[in-house]
């Protein structure tokens, strides 16, 4: 799968979550650029991106990841 | 767990899967009107969702902001936890929708349980919950046990815990006699010893066990529900329920992905605590009760019973049946069949468990089946919704869920080694107890069989009364009768002039006022006792306490048509006049199923007090005791002995 596929997945997976049908998501994304998606919700993405593609992020990765890039490349890494 | 893989998820595999819930929801939010959405949303929340489409679910039903719906029954639910739970609201309510239940949440500070009770001005108190779920972690419990602690010693601290924990739950009840569930203790602990681990009383595997073992004790000694998550993480495995990532991460007990399924099991015990657990199972025959077809195959054909894998699958589910059966359930099936070919089976097949007798409605014929189940519900007196209807035919059940949405339609697996569990799984019976009445009821449908059987031989409804020779046996509340009264208020709905539902605390309470008339009632007659069949609850009005209200009044379906209405008003003025009140009062609240007795108020000789209309409908009706005149009925007056 390449960065882009798992990015519109991600998109898809936050607009679920946040039910925002407008939220677009780039490598570059952080958290805080996105309205409500607070540290309850960022731990709801990673159960669904991790229920989604089947892979269990480490606990230090997961309070480290630095935008949504690295969640993309972490993943990327999982799959492989 | 293993690094890398995926979180197990505890799946609802009874509920069919939504084929287009993205799509779905976002037109369920498109409709102009609430009540349109709310529909929609809770025909969405009939399927097998996971963890993200219950999130968005919530929020979905969030943004119709609705605190009450034509149809719909609010409850409001407090969670006190030792540990964060702001994921599993949002599945509750879900949950809670599937059966048509408005649950509002009330969650506090995680750890601040205690002062929330304690203080009688916490935002706890002003939600006034109806019911309290205790959340609690069993680490708080097993902190202070040394592992060299001896038995006596881990005994003694568990007591006192258990003791801490009573007095949460009386605080919680002292709440408008709030209905109190508490969790059962997860245990999340590693092995120490490994196998010898139980014999170390300290153990913390040890001390989990003890602990939810006292737990039961107490909950089942002070009438406190159970919500068993310890026994659903042995089912689906510990990693299923518990992450310990999660917990490291925010101090989440229940893992998230398996709130969608404890959501259910929290709302399944709000339905059963206001009536409204399934009540019947409807099984269909072919391939359900047995393997192949009857009309196909015959006698000799079909694979049943023990010598085949397949054979005891089937029977295994007979076996269950018949235990749901003991347990208060009402069997009947509805098969298309031959009705002479499909009894034959349960009279002449040696291996068959069920018999023709346990079987209350036998509908086998070649009619569209969802009619049938309307003539079930018709011949059992309950209602449509009150039937959970098992087959293994997608086609039928896909028919079935199409025309009567109200039926609940487990998805039966492929496979009938797996029926069994699929129907228990989905909880459809779940209990908040097991009466008396409820070991006698199976018994009871036969004896109404045999009552019918007199009515049909008789020559007139007033010879086939008379012919019954019943007896009332009347008196107060008793604490004997408690839990049966309570299931009785809280699972009536045709009669139920109210329907109002009532916590077996606020039940208890209403008992020890003495301004506060109860009245219960036992059918006895000749075929048989029809065991305690009424209640009424009367309460003097705030503007006259000569006036007595009768704010609720139920009666079993089973005896309708004997008269006792008549005789039990005629009990209630007698009883109103020995306290010198000078009137009743009394309100008819229509539902969608106490149609029946519309007009029971006026053809007691009460008259319509005018009043602006109320949005519910409700009729207020009065009658001067003095204007009463005392209904003949076939029906002889006895008081019960004081217990």
């Amino acid at each position: 799968m390449t960065d882009q596929e798992i990015l519109s997945k991600f998109t898809r997976i936050l607009r679920d979550l946040l039910l925002d049908d407008s939220i677009e998501l780039a490598m570059e994304t952080r958290r805080e650029d996105v309205p409500n998606w607070d540290s309850f919700n960022y731990i709801n993405f990673i159960v669904a991106v991790e229920i989604e593609f089947g892979v269990k992020f480490k606990v230090a990765d997961i309070e480290s990841f630095a935008n949504v890039g690295a969640i993309v490349k972490e993943t990327t890494k999982m799959l492989a | 767990m293993l690094q890398g893989a995926s979180p197990r998820s505890p799946t609802m595999s009874w509920l069919p899967i939504a084929p287009n819930f993205r799509d779905d929801l976002r037109a369920a939010l498109d409709q102009a009107k609430p009540s349109d959405a709310l529909e929609r949303l809770a025909a969405l929340a009939a399927h097998r969702l996971g963890f993200l489409e219950t999130v968005q679910l919530d929020r979905a039903l969030a943004r119709l902001d609705l605190k009450e719906a034509p149809g719909f029954q609010p409850v409001r639910l407090a969670i006190l936890a030792s540990s964060t739970v702001d994921h599993l609201p949002p599945a509750i309510r879900v949950a809670g929708l599937r059966r048509r239940l408005l649950i509002e949440v009330h969650g506090g500070a995680y750890g601040q349980y205690r002062q929330d009770l304690l203080d009688p001005a916490s935002a706890l108190r002003r939600f006034k919950p109806q019911a309290v779920l205790f959340s609690l972690s069993a680490r708080e419990a097993i902190a202070g046990i040394s592992l060299a602690a001896t038995a006596a010693e881990v005994d003694s601290a568990i007591g006192r815990f258990i003791g801490g924990l009573r007095s949460l739950w009386r605080r919680a009840r002292e709440i408008g006699g709030a209905a109190v569930i508490q969790q059962t203790f997860m245990d999340v602990s590693e092995t120490l010893f490994g196998g010898y681990d139980r014999m170390v009383p300290g153990a913390p595997g040890s001390v989990v066990a003890r602990l939810n073992d006292r737990l039961i004790e107490a909950a089942a000694e002070d009438g406190a529900l159970v919500l068993d998550v310890a026994r659903a993480s042995q089912r689906d495995g510990i990693d299923a329920w518990f992450d310990v990532g999660r917990w490291l991460q925010g101090k989440l007990e229940i893992a998230p992905q398996a709130a969608p399924f404890y959501g259910d099991l929290a709302a399944r015990i709000l339905a059963a605590l206001r009536g409204l657990s399934k009540k019947c199972l409807v099984l269909d025959l072919d391939n359900t009760l047995w393997g192949g077809v009857i009309g196909d195959d015959g006698l000799d054909g079909i694979v049943l019973g023990e010598g085949s894998a397949a054979g005891e699958a089937h029977l295994a589910l007979q076996h269950y049946a018949k235990l749901l059966k003991e347990r208060g359930v009402i069997l009947a099936v509805c098969s298309k069949n031959d009705a002479k070919v499909a009894e034959a089976v349960f009279r002449d097949h040696p291996e068959m468990v069920l018999r023709r007798s346990d079987i209350a409605a036998f509908l086998a014929n070649w009619d569209d089946k969802a009619q049938n189940l309307k003539t079930i519900a018709a011949r059992l007196n309950i209602g449509v919704d009150s039937l959970v209807f098992v087959d293994d035919n997608p086609v039928e059940r896909a028919r079935v869920r199409q025309s009567l949405p109200m039926v609940a339609v487990p998805e039966l697996p492929e496979d009938a080694a797996h029926y069994v569990r699929c129907l228990a799984e989905a909880g459809y019976f779940e209990a908040v107890a097991f009466t008396s009445e409820d070991r006698e009821r199976a018994q009871q449908y036969a004896a109404n069989a045999e009552r019918e059987a007199l009515l049909g031989s008789a020559e007139s409804m007033d010879e086939f009364l008379r012919g019954l020779n019943m007896s009332v046996v009347c008196g107060p509340f008793t604490s004997v009768d408690h839990a049966r009264v309570v299931q009785l208020i809280n699972k009536t709905n045709q009669f139920n002039t109210t329907t109002r539902r009532y916590a077996s605390e606020e039940v208890a309470h209403i008992t020890s006022l003495p301004e506060a008339l109860t009245l219960q009632f036992r059918l006895v007659d000749r075929v048989g006792d029809n065991g305690l069949v009424s209640t009424m609850i009367l309460r003097p009005t705030p503007e006259d306490e000569d006036v007595l209200e009768i704010e609720n009044w139920v009666m079993s379906c089973r005896v309708f048509g004997r008269e006792l209405e008549y005789e039990a008003m005629n009990i209630a003025v007698e009883a109103a006049r020995e306290r010198g009140a000078r009137a009743l009062v009394a309100n008819y609240i229509p539902t969608a199923k106490n149609d029946v007795i519309k007009t029971l108020y006026p053809n007691l000789g009460f008259t319509e007090v005018n009043q602006s209309a109320p949005a519910n409908g409700a009729t207020r009706w009065l009658i001067n005791l003095a204007d009463y005149v005392e209904r003949d009925t076939h029906i002889v007056v006895q008081e019960q002995q004081d217990d």
